[in-house]
């Protein structure tokens, strides 16, 4: 923990992106997390993905619950929208904001102890209801703020810190938005940015439920050996399937691949995801293959990182309730209050 | 890993940190100084009020903290770190002034000096401060020590070419006086005529500091004849310094573009000249004055034409009625040299009632006889050994500007050190170019988790300007100082912005776990992890591309996933956010303290 604010200075070339803004503009407070938290980098590529995507900070909506991780918001996006709400609660919170202003970018922040224990439910459901979000969940395997307990995606056997094993079935939170639907799934590390800046990148330009699980050690009770959360864990471990570009605006292809090598996805909006391929046989487009691709790996021990999951057409939320496109804020009284002969009309076709 | 560079292949081997000069040159100011004042050390004294500590620091290296205070050319500032994060480099000159302005007596802690000598006699001639600092070496040493002088007082160029609005002479007194305090034979008021008879007199060894006495001349048509109204600048000076000139003609000219031409206008101003001008051949821009004098000028209504070649002096009866300059223009050939091309115009002339020339100065020793044993180059200059100052006489040494030429201040205690490490090697019968190493120390500031022995919280403050006295009241009189020097309050803002430069950060690869903690935070962005590559390839895929070839890479041996860590020194703000966000202490902060060794003893401490 630092009691400073880190100081304004910056490097003399930073540069800016198409707003004006630096990447700096993107921070928030300083962290109070434990120093060398995976959560920290995680807040940084957070940082550098919107600064990279041009995000005006005014128009992202941040939202948490607790935890350490649901801590970050503060150190991240300074600018922007906040509402760290209840425990495992971030989810109906996010909901609901989206259905009341679709315009905005949700971003919904969340550790496994949120996401997988006393939230699980509200998770599972904001998944399968298609939200348009990306909600990422940094994923340590313990309770950091209560001291290093087993959270509920610990893996079977793997040891705490004072060396008891852990006994119960891990939730495996990717495979879960899967199988429960969600359009965009993907696995990151904090410990390489460079795959996971476009992860999330690619994330917050997908319409429809995004998911991110992002294994984040522990500094302080997670990092040991006979941890599978840990750096050097995740490091021997990570099978990624593949590399990701994502292109905005058609920018000129610099690096030349051989047919087969890449695959390329047009999501909604335009913005086009290159894949490098690093396993030649895995199609980030077909879910049942993608689910037990992870269950046939991660039985072996191997973490598999990388996009999982991609369905570029999927519907949202709004589109299945048939909504009204303008945010409620922006309606004017005639539109919110239509009327007593509105609400007979409403009442006759229900009868 | 899917490494993106060439890992290993041709990288930058680690970083030699136990070579004092890595993190010598990463403290730029004391780097540039000449004379390597530990700059940051005597800041952060300033900063916790310990004047006289802060003074001492200065003292042991530079000799005249006061003096330079007020004087110095700075080398450092345009180095300073700070500069490149922010508009302006801290004030370190002036804070400098402070530490001399607010300690109290110092004298106790001045050397003790044997009363036993040790038998050798050298001899200094020109009282300056190269040969002062010479006698302020060697004296604690035992030495017995004989300076020279033509002037009644010795100080040399301090006392006589730096007029007293910049200088009280109190000043001078002081601070020339803990040298000559220290029981060096002063003979003054009397020119040396014969080198060689310095040398019959037995002297072990002989240091020349004469400095560049010689103004140099401007002859033009009509030079001779408005003589009585023409003056060399330098000599002008001097003698207004002596109180023998009070007074100069309503309208002046002042030719010329280095900082003697700027004390010579300012000077002129407050001896009765109403119409000051300045006059220069080269471009504004071009003019060798520092920045700052040639702002202070400005500042008191001295117009600075430019592009004028001096043609002729005008003349009416015995009498000075002007000047005659030709119009130029710069012209640059492929190469970017210079060439000024008359523009065509009509000449322009000048009104006047006296002219200051202030176009440069020339070496001249006409004391030192051909046969002597000093040979000298093609421009004058004695030849010498460009480490020991010695010369071809094995017995005779230099320093200063009589050594290469006119430079300043700092750089004649620079070599005034040097030269006295020379002689007294060459005293001993040792060979004098094996040169003493520099003490070097380091020690961590880490007090606690996130707290630290030296305050790393960056101000944001703005350069704070030095507060001046009423120009009503400056401009009346040559002697009344015009800068008042920072208040305490205001020295304490201004070391504040001192970036801490001296205290390192020092990684240990074996520690480091690659969790990216020093990378996140860094506010500058100088900290990357990655493969290693060859330096020119590595500098540009830095996460900001280190494109200033001249500040180095810190690159640790190769980390377990078998990228490097690397640093770029260019803009680090030595914060210690790195080291605060560590998890396993692979980054500390550690004060480096580097003193250049002094004459003697290679371990003695003053």
């Amino acid at each position: 923990m630092t009691y400073l604010t880190k100081p304004r200075f910056h490097h003399p070339k930073l540069p800016t992106n198409a707003l004006g803004y630096t990447r700096r503009d993107y921070e928030g407070a300083i962290s109070t997390l434990c120093a060398g938290c995976g959560h920290d980098s995680i807040s940084a590529a957070i940082i550098q993905a919107c600064f990279e995507l041009d995000l005006p900070p005014h128009r992202i909506a941040k939202l948490s619950g607790i935890g350490c991780s649901s801590k970050t918001p503060t150190y991240f996006l300074g600018a922007s929208h906040g509402f760290n709400s209840v425990h495992g609660r971030m989810p109906s919170v996010l909901t609901g904001a989206n259905l009341a202003n679709r315009d905005l970018v949700y971003l919904g922040v969340s550790g496994d102890g949120d996401s997988a224990s006393i939230g699980l439910g509200q998770f599972a459901h904001s998944i399968r209801r298609g939200v348009n979000m990306l909600y990422i969940v940094e994923n340590n395997g313990v309770y950091g703020l209560t001291k290093g307990q087993f959270s509920a995606t610990a893996d079977k056997g793997s040891l705490s810190k004072r060396g008891a094993a852990n006994h119960d079935q891990p939730i495996d939170l990717a495979s879960m938005a899967l199988l429960l639907g969600a359009s965009y799934v993907a696995r990151g590390f904090s410990g390489d940015k460079d795959q996971l800046v476009p992860l999330i990148k690619a994330g917050l330009r997908h319409k429809g439920a995004a998911f991110i699980d992002c294994i984040s050690p522990c500094v302080a009770f997670n990092n040991h050996p006979g941890s599978t959360k840990s750096f050097d864990f995740v490091r021997e471990h990570n099978e990624a399937v593949n590399r990701l570009d994502v292109m905005v605006e058609r920018a000129p292809i610099e690096t030349e691949y051989a047919p087969g090598e890449t695959v390329e996805v047009t999501q909604h909006d335009g913005t086009v995801l290159r894949l490098r391929k690093l396993d030649a046989d895995y199609d980030p487009r077909d879910r049942a293959a993608a689910i037990g691709y992870l269950q046939q790996q991660e039985a072996k021990g191997e973490v598999v990182t990388g996009l999982l999951y991609v369905d570029p057409d999927a519907a949202d939320m709004h589109d299945a309730l048939a909504t009204i496109e303008r945010p409620l804020n922006a309606l004017d009284d005639a539109a919110l209050v239509p009327g007593a002969k509105a609400l007979d009309k409403l009442n006759a076709s229900l009868r | 890993m899917d490494g993106h560079g060439p890992a290993g292949v041709g990288g930058v081997p680690p970083t030699d940190t136990g070579n004092p000069n890595y993190f010598h040159k990463v403290v730029d100011c004391q780097w540039a100084c000449p004379a390597h004042t530990p700059v940051p050390e005597y800041i952060r004294l300033i900063a916790a009020g310990r004047y006289s500590d802060a003074y001492m620091v200065n003292w042991k290296s530079n000799v005249f903290p006061g003096i330079l205070g007020r004087t110095c050319d700075r080398p450092c500032e345009p180095a300073c770190r700070r500069g490149r994060v922010e508009d302006e480099p801290v004030a370190i000159c002036r804070l400098k002034r402070v530490a001399a302005d607010y300690k109290d007596d110092i004298r106790d802690r001045l050397p003790t000096i044997p009363v036993a000598k040790n038998g050798k006699r050298v001899a200094l001639v020109g009282a300056g401060p190269a040969s002062l600092t010479v006698a302020r070496d060697l004296m604690p040493l035992g030495y017995h020590c004989v300076v020279f002088d033509r002037d009644p007082k010795a100080g040399g160029m301090i006392r006589t070419q730096i007029p007293r609005f910049r200088l009280p002479e109190e000043v001078i007194d002081e601070e020339v006086g803990y040298i000559t305090g220290m029981g060096v034979e002063t003979r003054l008021g009397g020119e040396v005529t014969s080198l060689k008879a310095v040398l019959d007199e037995g002297f072990d060894a002989v240091f020349v500091g004469t400095g560049a006495p010689r103004g140099k001349d401007l002859d033009l048509p009509g030079r001779q004849e408005a003589a009585a109204n023409i003056h060399v600048g330098i000599e002008w000076l001097s003698s207004v310094s002596f109180g023998h000139i009070e007074r100069i003609g309503r309208r002046v000219i002042v030719l010329g573009g280095g900082n003697t031409a700027m004390d010579c206008c300012r000077s002129a101003r407050r001896l009765g000249g109403e119409e000051v001008k300045v006059i220069v051949r080269s471009g504004y821009e071009e003019m060798k004055a520092s920045p700052w004098e040639k702002e202070d000028a400005t500042h008191e209504g001295i117009p600075i034409l430019n592009y004028m070649v001096p043609k002729a002096f005008l003349h009416e009866g015995g009498r000075l009625t002007g000047m005659l300059f030709e119009k130029v223009r710069a012209e640059y050939d492929e190469k970017g040299r210079r060439r000024l091309v008359p523009t065509g115009e009509p000449d322009e002339r000048v009104d006047c009632d006296d002219v200051l020339i202030a176009v440069g100065q020339e070496n001249a020793f006409p004391w030192i006889e051909g046969d002597s044993g000093v040979e000298f180059d093609r421009w004058g200059l004695p030849q010498l050994d460009a480490v020991t100052f010695q010369s071809t006489n094995p017995r005779v040494f230099f320093g200063g500007d009589s050594a290469f030429g006119p430079k300043n201040i700092i750089w004649a205690v620079a070599h005034g050190h040097e030269a006295a490490i020379s002689i007294d090697r060459f005293c001993k019968g040792e060979p004098v170019g094996e040169r003493p190493p520099p003490v070097v120390e380091t020690s961590s500031q880490k007090m606690g988790i996130h707290e630290w022995s030296y305050d790393n919280d960056i101000s944001a403050a703005h350069r704070f300007r030095v507060p001046w006295a009423e120009p009503e009241k400056t401009l009346r009189s040559i002697a009344v100082e015009v800068e008042l020097g920072f208040d305490p309050k205001l020295a304490f803002a201004e070391a504040q912005r001192c970036l801490n430069c001296d205290v390192q950060t020092i990684f240990t690869d074996q520690l480091c776990i690659e969790c990216d903690a020093c990378a996140d935070i860094c506010p500058v962005d100088c900290i990357t992890f990655t493969p290693n590559g060859p330096e020119a390839e590595l500098r540009g895929r830095l996460n900001a591309p280190a494109a200033d070839l001249t500040q180095s890479l810190y690159v640790s041996g190769d980390l377990k996933t078998g990228r490097v860590m690397v640093k770029d020194e260019d803009v680090c703000l030595h914060c210690g956010l790195c080291a605060e966000r560590c998890p396993t202490g692979a980054w500390d902060m550690q004060k480096f303290l580097i003193e250049m060794t002094h004459a003697g003893h290679a371990c003695r401490s003053h």
